[in-house]
């Protein structure tokens, strides 16, 4: 039987929300060992929740994002609930320990002596104040790897703006990439790709560096900034610019040549997108909607007037998908050749036959959370199955484990610990 | 020279297009050394792809072809003759990972399928990107950009609830979908280097979307837990200031609402007029009325200003905020010019362009660009060489139309 691609490899993390989250959910689904670092005396938001002790009327008018905990209840451990968390915390472990008390630095430097990577995205002054640098981590352990996930910089004048995903999409040139064609930019909507990049990226970044600390016994520092890592994505209109000086604006549902769009169909808020590249996928098209008479017109004949006209052959698809079930139009063309594929939807993604039949969605069992199935991990290995190994950890969840198992401290310390505050599975009841 | 992180790594790269052609790029760009096969007269789709210089095409300067081909070395080859596919079989027996993304079932047909592949080099990892996976009822489904997106289910939220959904800017997906391919190619090498064990990795296009941008592995969890559907956004929302708002020279954003609130009125100098307890008390995030009286006053605030001295004066006060940059402002923004962000890379027949730089910076191995992107078949005599190919081999292939 194989090992995990990543056995043996320890990743201390203590990142938050989702970008630094992400990276270490695909370290863990590999197999390595990613132990969170918690502490039970301050409450991050949108890291196990919006607050620490939410009341269920409050989780009902956070609304799902915020407050979506099993049932909109809080249970007894709200912080355990939590779906922003939980979906990527599968397969990681979770330590408390509290940093800004004493004792706090201790346990942490002894456990980066026994760590390979370790992972953060914090404002460049939160980790200064909590006093964590590379020099300190390579005083304790010369072989770490150290991953910083910035959203512009760990230096100069940006280093501590504040930024959400869409704020760093605004600053890199992608906001004004998307949007409505007949809308001005104040109607954009915000949507967080450098969050998911990042994470990607910052796993393919760890790896890279374990991979050369494999072959030369180094580690090294490894600064990702969120904004920067989504330039490469950029390609298209930056050359553009580079090129021939113009800055591109959006195109809306748009493709460079062809003839696409979304399209509304039967049911409430229910869409399909067609893409027709070519005369053969215009004339499969025209056949398939029945061969109507403005199928003929002789200003669609060719891909360049299909694409001056494209406004008035998408109205007319819209006229024709209008009354048809989604899935139905794609199985339809599909059958004919033509590009077309529903727009789904949460519900239909648990429903759709080939997640299904491959996959996709593993029932997890977590002792707070409930059973309910989880999205996996998203790529197959023919011959290292991955499944979910443990479901979403809870806090402090493996305390025991890393202070005593993993760090030889006695069962005496532990409960000194437990005292002064470290260790723990339940927030202070004073933490908002 | 500084080391490199993946300088031992050898990568037979038969991608074309985005998805592909951007996992190899990340493993070149970081030190791999990678053969890029395309087929020979037109090469990869990709150089038929805009920007060009002066908007003329031409096959050797498609900018997103050099953007997603630096540091790659290029042989062309006709996989649909005998004598192709020895070389591709001679090739894949000396390197470490070959990445491919034709269509389902196409391999196999040239002979190149992961069982032929494996009998010349058991150890090898082989990564098949396709828009929904080597199985499955959609397998042989035609795609395109946005329905990747679409049936990852991230455009359903992205947009206005009064509207259609949206896709991103263009491609965004597939460069997503290269970088996901890239974390599972690099798992793999991993079992391959301590454990001998070579396998085929699959990759979908759709399912890296399923759990990717804009959090969607959240969203399919909260409908779990609660049969939420969460869907587009109407275009006011409550709360305030918040969301793009025109400015003396483009666009700003903020979110500088709720709990934000009073770094908000910071920002904004704390004029008298927000000192009444009225703003301030619980419900007034909620109030339209308020909000309707706050909107205008604050597109004061932002008409004054261009969409930097907004910004800057707004992290003064750690308020959530951006410029919408064009593509001219990004590549002015004087912090990403001081810490390098952007490459000048030099090329034959474009001369030297600015490109979009590294995505993350290594101590002690960084990302570096040693030759810019192929011309078509540069590297033939080279590598063909380099595997035992005599010069009359190689002109005997060139003549029958293979390289």
């Amino acid at each position: 039987m194989a090992d995990l691609p990543l056995s043996g490899v320890r990743v201390l993390d203590i990142t938050v929300v989702w970008a630094g989250p992400y990276c270490t959910s695909f370290l863990a689904d590999l197999g390595a060992e990613v132990i969170r670092v918690e502490t039970i005396n301050t409450f991050v938001p949108l890291g196990r929740g919006s607050m620490a002790h939410p009341t269920e009327a409050m989780l009902k008018s956070l609304g799902s994002f915020a407050g979506g905990t099993p049932d909109r209840q809080p249970g007894k451990r709200p912080w355990n609930r939590f779906p922003l968390f939980n979906a990527h915390a599968r397969n990681k472990r979770s330590v408390t320990l509290d940093l800004l008390r004493p004792g706090g630095m201790d346990i942490f430097k002894r456990l980066v002596k026994v760590s390979d990577v370790f992972v953060e995205n914090n404002p460049t002054e939160t980790m200064e104040k909590l006093g964590i640098s590379y020099e300190l981590l390579k005083g304790e352990n010369p072989e770490i790897i150290m991953l910083r996930m910035p959203a512009y910089s760990n230096d100069g004048q940006y280093q501590n703006y504040r930024a959400f995903g869409l704020h760093i999409e605004g600053v890199v040139g992608h906001t004004l990439l998307r949007g409505y064609e007949d809308m001005d930019s104040t109607a954009n909507s915000s949507v967080l790709m450098s969050d998911a990049t990042a994470g990607t990226q910052g796993a393919f970044a760890v790896m890279a560096a374990l991979h050369f600390r494999n072959r030369t016994g180094k580690g090294q520092l490894i600064e990702l900034s969120q904004a920067e890592n989504v330039l490469p994505f950029m390609g298209q209109p930056f050359l553009d610019y580079s090129m021939n000086g113009r800055s591109a604006s959006t195109i809306g549902n748009r493709h460079p040549f062809a003839v696409q769009g979304c399209y509304p169909c039967r049911g409430n808020d229910r869409w399909v997108t067609i893409t027709i590249f070519g005369d053969r996928d215009w004339d499969a098209l025209v056949e398939v909607m029945g061969s109507p008479e403005w199928g003929k017109d002789t200003r669609f004949q060719d891909a360049v007037g299909r694409y001056q006209h494209q406004a008035e052959i998408g109205r007319r698809i819209g006229e024709w998908t209008c009354g048809r079930d989604n899935y139905d139009i794609m199985h339809l063309l599909q059958g004919a050749g033509i590009a077309a594929g529903p727009v789904l939807d949460q519900r239909d993604a648990y429903q759709d036959p080939h997640l299904e039949e491959r996959g996709i969605f593993e029932e997890v069992t977590q002792e707070d959370a409930g059973t309910h199935r989880y999205p996996g991990t998203p790529y197959k290995l023919s011959e290292i199955p991955m499944p979910i190994r443990r479901g979403p950890v809870r806090l402090g969840e493996d305390n025991e484990y890393v202070y005593k198992t993993l760090l030889n401290y006695s069962d005496g310390e532990y409960a000194e610990f437990e005292r002064q505050g470290h260790i723990g599975m339940d927030y202070a009841d004073d933490v908002p | 020279m500084p080391d490199l992180a993946l300088k031992d790594v050898k990568v037979l790269d038969l991608t074309q297009h985005v998805s592909g052609p951007y996992c190899t790029k990340l493993l070149a760009d970081y030190g791999a050394d990678v053969i890029k096969v395309e087929r020979p007269g037109t090469g990869d789709p990709a150089r038929c792809m805009g920007p060009f210089p002066r908007d003329v095409p031409h096959r050797e300067r498609s900018g997103i072809f050099l953007h997603l081909n630096t540091n790659k070395r290029g042989i062309t080859l006709d996989l649909k003759t005998q004598s192709g596919v020895s070389v591709v079989k001679e090739l894949a027996a000396g390197v470490d990972i070959l990445v491919e993304n034709f269509r389902p079932g196409t391999m196999e047909r040239f002979g190149l399928g992961y069982e032929a592949l494996r009998g010349v080099n058991p150890s090898l990892v082989m990564t098949s990107i396709s828009n929904f996976g080597q199985t499955g009822p959609y397998r042989d489904f035609r795609s395109a950009e946005i329905m990747v997106y679409g049936m990852g289910g991230e455009m359903y939220s992205t947009g206005l609830d009064e509207r259609e959904p949206l896709k991103l800017g263009v491609n965004v997906h597939l460069y997503q979908g290269g970088g996901t391919a890239a974390v599972a190619t690099m798992g793999a090498l991993f079992a391959s280097r301590l454990q001998g064990l070579g396998q085929h990795v699959d990759v979908s296009l759709m399912e890296t979307q399923i759990g990717s941008i804009d959090r969607r592995m959240s969203m399919l969890l909260t409908y779990q837990y609660t049969g939420d559907v969460l869907g587009r956004s109407p275009l006011r929302t409550a709360g305030y200031p918040n969301g793009v708002y025109p400015c003396a020279d483009g666009y700003f954003q903020i979110t500088g609402s709720r709990n934000y609130f009073p770094r908000a009125v910071r920002m904004m100098g704390s004029p008298e007029f927000l000192e009444d307890p009225r703003w301030h008390e619980p419900e007034a995030q909620s109030d339209s009325d308020l909000q309707d009286e706050f909107e205008p006053m604050f597109l004061m605030w932002t008409l004054e200003r261009t969409k930097y001295e907004a910004w800057h004066t707004a992290q003064e006060s750690r308020v959530l905020s951006a410029p919408l940059n064009t593509m001219e402002d990004l590549a002015h923004d004087p912090e990403f010019l001081r810490r390098g962000a952007f490459a000048r890379i030099d090329h034959p027949e474009t001369g030297p362009l600015d490109y979009p730089g590294r995505p993350f910076t290594m101590s002690e191995s960084p990302w570096s660009i040693r030759r810019p992107a192929p011309l078509l078949g540069q590297h033939n005599s080279e590598v063909l060489s380099g595997i035992g190919y005599s010069s009359e081999d190689i002109v005997r292939l060139r003549t029958l139309g293979v390289i």
